[in-house]
């Protein structure tokens, strides 16, 4: 178990390095960070001098090098364009995306399951089939369209909710939370939809399929057979046995919302990380992108550590035949 | 936002005249021209209390002048600032500076107490580490006070009822809350909705829409902001192109050609919904030196234009690469894109190549484009400002912005003159003799000058400033 952990911490660490690798030699092909930083008054001597002064002439292995050097003792680095320290801004705005994604898990895991286990067990109703149509919509729709039209309908024509921010936030020590008021409430209905809805169609799928092959299994023919009552069989067998797969993929899933809230963030101008990802990468600021980069991947590489390690003690194989091997 | 919390000594208004804000008179000194001198309003005080004097002036320029500032080049032409008692300043030049006052209107008085006791002298030092107080707080003497701000999400402000021009401004805007929305079409969502009363940048698809709502209008003025095409005339082989051994835009008629082929209306009606000026020069119609024939547009000509291609022997045509923006003017590529087929016309097969701003930027500084489109502001509204940066060879302090290789040491000459002549009829026929050479050489190719749409709640009054900064002290609301 230790000799298994210890290897999968090696190959988490390495995966980090190279992301970080490929991410630092990306960043030349941004952009220049100088042009944005200066008015158009500069002269070329300007420009030569703020490069020099930011380490930008140095190739890119050195920068990493430096950039990893200093970010091992927690500093990464001063924002070009806010000319605040990143780990400020970063720990200023997470607690928006992270808001966001939690709702957004919620909203997608609840009715995932609910409308899946629904689907399966009237899987010739009428509202069964509409459901599952209407689902294709959340598969295949983009994101920043889905977030257009919310907005047009719930913001411009009906009135009922804003159409961007965050509305009143409340300051908890330091973490800013949307929980505490109405319009907090409010402002994240509509990108928790967008964020989620995607995940909730992929669970809901997942849920239908699983459960139609579960139900179809002798033990809950027997079940029905004991004279067990109809909803005892559907959630305390049928649905209990689905859960495993489903457990893992939304793990797996709730990443991705966090990563892939840039587009939601960007429609709503949701004040969160993704937000802030996209606007360092228009004005090329490199050291809030790098930040960014190496903390999601951070969190996907951890979250795959944990799922690994969660496999291994879920799944009794998996031991037995490593300690076989061994012996 | 720095406009409605600090000022300058001498600041624009809405219609881009210099009007005075903390400085009430200035004027070269009758004696000495190479000493501009200015008179200080008296009364003032900062949000924090604290009297404003001379001693904030002279600190706020030294502060300027520093070499991490943005603004030092503006100030290039200082020798040295001093105070003339308490409510008297002086700027001394080296050699005259005729347009000197009108360099200062972005140059914003700090209070030197208040600077110093918040650890914010120097100007921000983005590789230091260390994040100035200035950088997010402001003691300004402006309208409008800080309440606070979150950047990239909200700020706000509110009236500063000690203001000094409290009874000379309409100040009926009390507070402003300025929440930035990037995306265009959420910002158009917000004004529709009634979420926010004020939007600038309304895209030009949506101004119908806006127009059409009740309650809701969309004002419209021209900006200072010219957009042409610039090209490499100045080597002699080009990179980009297909033809060996010469440079096809450095002969003038391919550039006469290229010049009468862009249907300058056709990018207004089409690319732009009406929304553009179409340029006959590269100088927003504000500027000193702006004459309605300088910036008659070149006629359509595709015939004439043909038989000049084939005068200079490019009869068959030729291939080159246009690189152009793709966020930071309005519709930018678009019209890189219309350009592409207008030069066809001519036979010129053009290769777009789009890229966003921070990568275009650095092609033309570089000198790794020979074809490319720029887009100009004119922030002292006076034609030496687009001389020194697009005409003047480039070099160490002029022509960063002059991507055109272009060089003629005579005219690099009469740039120069220009900082510090005095008599301003003979520095003004410099600049009519300058862009005369300019217009002759087709140095340039204009295309448009922007326009600006503002979207509001009808209760919203106020024009729109060429500078696109909305002051709000001088709104109305009914």
């Amino acid at each position: 178990m230790l000799a298994f952990t210890l290897r999968r911490l090696f190959q988490s660490l390495v995966v980090l390095l190279v992301v970080g690798l490929v991410a630092f030699s990306m960043f030349r092909f941004v952009g220049d960070p100088v042009d944005n930083m200066m008015g158009q008054e500069r002269t070329d001597a300007d420009v030569e001098r703020l490069w020099e002064k930011l380490g930008l002439n140095d190739p890119f292995i050195v920068q990493y090098y430096n950039f990893l050097g200093r970010a091992v003792q927690g500093n990464f680095g001063v924002s070009y364009k806010q000319a605040r320290p990143v780990a400020d801004i970063i720990a200023e705005q997470a607690p928006a995306t992270l808001e966001l994604a939690a709702v957004s898990a919620l909203l997608a895991i609840t009715f995932g399951i609910g409308f899946g286990v629904f689907t399966a067990i009237r899987k010739d109703g009428w509202a069964s089939h509409l459901i599952m149509s209407v689902s294709l919509i959340g598969v295949s729709l983009p994101t920043f369209l889905i977030g257009i039209l919310l907005i047009y309908l719930f913001a411009v024509e009906l009135g009922w909710l804003p159409s961007f921010g965050r509305g009143d936030v409340v300051n908890v020590g330091g973490w800013k939370t949307n929980f505490l008021t109405l319009s907090g409430w409010k402002a994240l209905i509509l990108p928790s939809i967008t964020l989620g809805l995607y995940q909730m169609t992929l669970i809901m799928r997942l849920v239908r399929s699983e459960m139609l092959e579960v139900l179809r299994q002798d033990y809950i023919r027997f079940a029905r057979a004991r004279g067990l009552k109809e909803k005892s069989v559907n959630f305390r067998h049928a649905l209990k046995n689905t859960l495993v797969p489903v457990i893992t993929v939304t793990g797996l899933q709730l990443g991705s919302i966090i990563a892939f809230a840039i587009i939601t963030e960007t429609v709503f101008q949701w004040p969160g990380v993704g937000l802030l990802f996209i606007n360092s990468i228009q004005f090329v600021d490199i050291p809030v992108m790098a930040a960014y980069l190496m903390l999601i991947s951070v969190m996907f590489v951890a979250i795959n550590f944990a799922v690994d390690l969660l496999y291994f003690a879920v799944d009794p194989r998996l031991r037995t035949d490593r300690s076989g091997a061994a012996r | 936002m720095a406009h409605q919390m600090m000022e300058p000594l001498i600041m624009r208004d809405m219609t881009g005249a210099m009007v005075p804000a903390l400085a009430t008179e200035w004027a070269p000194s009758a004696d000495d021209p190479e000493v501009w001198s200015f008179k200080l309003r008296e009364g003032v005080t900062f949000h924090d209390g604290s009297e404003f004097d001379s001693s904030d002036v002279v600190f706020s320029y030294n502060r300027a002048m520093t070499e991490d500032s943005d603004y030092k080049e503006l100030l290039a032409s200082v020798k040295e600032v001093r105070a003339n008692g308490k409510y008297g300043f002086e700027i001394v030049t080296n050699g005259p500076n005729p347009i000197m006052a009108s360099n200062l209107t972005n140059l914003f008085i700090m209070d030197e107490d208040w600077a110093k006791a918040n650890n914010a002298v120097k100007v921000q030092d983005v590789e230091g580490g260390e994040e100035t107080f200035a950088a997010r707080n402001v003691n300004g003497t402006g309208p409008y006070k800080l309440v606070s701000r979150e950047p990239d999400t909200k700020t706000v402000l509110t009236i500063n009822e000690n203001y000094w021009g409290k009874d000379e401004f309409p100040m009926e805007v009390t507070d402003i809350i300025f929440t930035p929305i990037q995306n265009a079409a959420t910002r158009v969502a917000a004004l529709l909705s009634g979420e926010v009363d004020f939007i600038q940048d309304v895209p030009v698809q949506d101004l119908g829409r806006v127009s059409s709502t009740d309650g809701l209008k969309v004002i419209t003025a021209p900006q200072n902001r010219v957009v042409f095409f610039g090209m490499n005339q100045g080597d002699a082989d080009l990179t980009t192109d297909d033809v060996e051994g010469k440079n096809p835009l450095a002969d003038k008629r391919v550039r006469q050609a290229m010049n009468m082929a862009i249907n300058r209306d056709a990018i207004k009606q089409v690319v732009m919904r009406g929304q553009s000026q179409p340029a006959g020069v590269a100088m927003p119609p504000f500027v000193n030196g702006w004459t309605a024939e300088l910036d008659a547009v070149p006629a359509n000509d595709l015939d004439a234009a043909r038989a000049l291609m084939a005068d200079a022997g490019y009869g068959d045509g030729f291939t080159i690469q246009l690189n152009c923006p793709n966020n930071r003017y309005i519709n930018d590529e678009a019209i890189c894109q219309a350009a592409v087929g207008m030069m066809a016309q001519i036979g010129i097969t053009v290769r777009l190549d789009a890229r966003p701003k921070a990568q275009h930027f650095p092609l033309i500084n570089k000198l790794e484009t020979d074809f490319y489109m720029l887009g100009w502001g004119v922030p002292t509204y006076d034609s030496e400002y687009i001389f020194n940066f697009l005409m003047h060879t480039k070099g160490e302090k002029y022509g960063s912005w002059n991507g055109t290789r272009f060089s003629d040491a005579d005219l690099d000459a009469k740039i120069e003159s220009l900082a510090s002549e005095t008599d301003l009829a003979k520095r003004n026929e410099t600049i009519g003799e300058i862009w005369a050479v300019v217009q002759e050489e087709i140095l340039y190719l204009p295309i448009h000058h922007q326009v600006l749409n503002w979207g509001m709640a009808g209760k919203v009054n106020t024009i729109v400033a060429p500078d696109d900064a909305a002051k709000f002290k001088y709104f109305t609301l009914n």
